[in-house]
């Protein structure tokens, strides 16, 4: 090619063009800043917040006092029975969201044909997306009424409703997550079961769970971190009265539940009532936190890989 | 095969494979009526309030008069502004991540960082809203503040699904593009991100429609429930679709419950619109992958 045609020396363009490189790679880089900046504002926001809480209360009250009643007085910041609240409705949801994510997982890798398996996913995955105050009002207006029918004495807020909402609601993630976990599982080493003589259920409980164990316990870990961070279906079913005892059939508080409450009030920034929202926060992003950290670790070390 | 008689263990071993697959398979179509249960029970109730009224009025005291004007067009300020703050972002972050850093210690911190941003609960993020926008920078609570708070919270999702599609896209790809003279940039933008279009959008229709129906995050900066007004400019105060139908589901009259059914059906169709049109788009990758041209 002949410098004519060129009107700037090679060189020069091949400069420019570094040049214009260098700016574009800053600006990527400072856009991926962005989620570091996040994470530090998020974690950098909820200590600050918590350390004026904690002037005001101590940690032994806030995490083993048994009372809560943050906006009357006398006031007591105990988070106690915002945590049990959490755990009944979480608990209720894993007993209802982990034996038939699983079942429908199994089925859905071992069992269904592919015409089934198009037509579920998507079922599946449309499940997933509807969002979680469609869930509250379904719950509100579906399941209490039913349950009512047959416990009696059920309050119209209970946990009984919010925990099996929110165990509808996790379900899709465990069935999803499960069914890729199990059919990553290599089609050789159930045919090698099957060739030994095993039935399709020994297949599933001896070879496939075994193998594609981690990515199952993962998908659990990750469906009772979203029920515990979830908010507005617990909000609408369970109601808004903190309570320690042990049962399904009144109403309870979350912790989500309470951040909803008082947001919806018009509580004044700076007040105890306000920082009492950043430790319950930051109490919630720290389980949920520690949670997700856990089934990353399982997925990346319990992982059996097959070639 | 008169000589052949199953062992009553083996029998034993069938009946119970055979109960199990039965199990199963109950239990997954049982999820699927369920679902089926949610969408009919909203429809029946929600139906009768659905007409032009409902889409053309503002909410009122009164269920015969109230409408859901003001949200739906606070949902779409909302998520038009969402979408020019999220996408390039992060799109940006999945390139750099994936075509310019090598991976080593610094872009596995980050991804595993952008993997628990995606874990954290939408509450703890509507709290960081209320703290740093509405309160800290002094946006109050305007559009800005929940586009913004938005933004944040399905970023992580953009993210992944992203470079899940760019790492799709094979190698000999680049290798063609670099060995013709290209730049990173070029290689980038003009091959790699063309073939992992779909993939990328597919993320970011599903990312936006999570989006649409948040509610915790908007209450937490403080959307209002009541908005009898448009918003005009970004700065102005707005209600949103899900803030609505909480608002009418919390009341205790049977009315107000039908309204909140008959914007769920609203909401519905939108967010099953843009799923639909998601899983269009990565059935028709998912086939043109599979016979390239």
């Amino acid at each position: 090619m002949s410098a004519v045609h060129l009107s700037i020396p090679a060189s020069i363009r091949r400069r420019r063009i570094a040049w214009g490189e260098g700016i574009i790679k800053t600006l990527l880089a400072l856009c991926t800043l962005v989620s570091v900046v996040t994470t530090a504002v998020i974690i950098f926001t909820l200590v600050d917040e918590c350390l004026g809480f904690f002037d005001n209360v101590s940690p032994v009250e806030f995490f083993l006092g048994t009372r809560w009643v943050p906006l009357l007085e006398p006031s007591s910041y105990g988070v106690l029975p915002l945590l049990w609240g959490t755990l009944t409705v979480t608990f209720g949801a894993a007993l209802i969201a982990i034996p038939i994510g699983l079942a429908s997982a199994i089925y859905l890798s071992e069992y269904a044909s592919m015409r089934v398996r198009s037509f579920v996913k998507p079922v599946l995955e449309v499940l997933a997306g509807i969002p979680t105050v469609v869930y509250g009002y379904f719950a509100l207006t579906f399941i209490t009424p039913l349950l009512r029918t047959m416990l009696p004495d059920l309050h119209v807020f209970n946990a009984l409703s919010g925990a099996i909402v929110v165990g509808i609601m996790v379900l899709p993630t465990i069935a999803t997550l499960s069914d890729n976990a199990l059919r990553a599982v290599p089609d050789n080493l159930r045919q090698a079961a099957y060739a030994l003589g095993a039935t399709s259920y020994e297949v599933t409980t001896h070879v496939v769970l075994p193998a594609g164990l981690s990515g199952v316990m993962a998908s659990f870990l990750l469906a009772i971190s979203r029920a515990i961070g979830e908010t507005m279906a617990v909000t609408l079913a369970a109601g808004a009265t903190p309570n320690l005892s042990f049962t399904f059939q009144e109403s309870i508080q979350t912790m989500t539940a309470y951040i909803v409450q008082v947001s919806l009030g018009d509580t004044p920034a700076g007040g105890i009532a306000y920082q009492t929202l950043f430790a319950v926060a930051a109490y919630l992003f720290v389980i949920t936190l520690l949670l997700n950290i856990v089934s990353q670790f399982i997925l990346n070390r319990y992982r059996e890989t097959y070639e | 095969m008169a000589g052949f008689e199953p062992s009553a263990q083996l029998q034993r071993r069938h009946r119970k494979a055979m109960f199990f697959s039965m199990c199963c398979a109950t239990v997954t179509w049982l999820g699927t009526v369920l679902l089926a249960t949610l969408l009919i029970q909203v429809s029946i109730e929600g139906f009768k309030w659905l007409d032009l009224q409902f889409l053309t009025s503002f909410p009122s005291r009164f269920p015969y008069k109230a409408g859901i004007k003001s949200a739906l067009v606070g949902t779409l300020w909302l998520i038009s502004m969402v979408a020019f703050i999220s996408i390039p972002i992060g799109v940006a972050t999945a390139l750099y991540l994936e075509e310019f850093v090598q991976k080593g210690r610094l872009s596995r911190i980050i991804e595993v960082n952008i993997a628990n941003l995606a874990g954290v609960p939408s509450i703890v993020y509507g709290i960081i809203g209320l703290a740093i926008f509405v309160r800290g920078l002094g946006l109050e609570r305007s559009l800005v503040s929940g586009a913004l708070t938005m933004s944040l919270l399905i970023l992580p999702i953009i993210v992944i699904a992203s470079r899940e599609a760019i790492r799709t896209v094979p190698e000999s790809t680049r290798h063609a593009a670099f060995a013709l003279g290209g730049t990173r940039w070029q290689t980038a933008w003009s091959h790699v991100l063309p073939e992992a279009f779909p993939g990328i959008l597919t993320g970011i229709i599903l990312a936006l429609s999570r989006a649409i129906g948040e509610t915790a995050p908007l209450i937490m900066i403080g959307a209002l429930t009541y908005v009898a007004f448009l918003p005009e400019g970004p700065m102005d105060s707005f209600t949103a679709l899900p803030i609505q139908i909480f608002n009418w589901v919390s009341r205790p009259q049977q009315e107000f419950h039908e309204l909140a059914a008959g914007a769920i059906i609203v909401l519905l169709v939108v967010l099953l619109t843009m799923n639909g049109t998601a899983i269009l788009i990565r059935h028709r990758a998912e086939k043109l992958s599979r016979n390239p041209r």
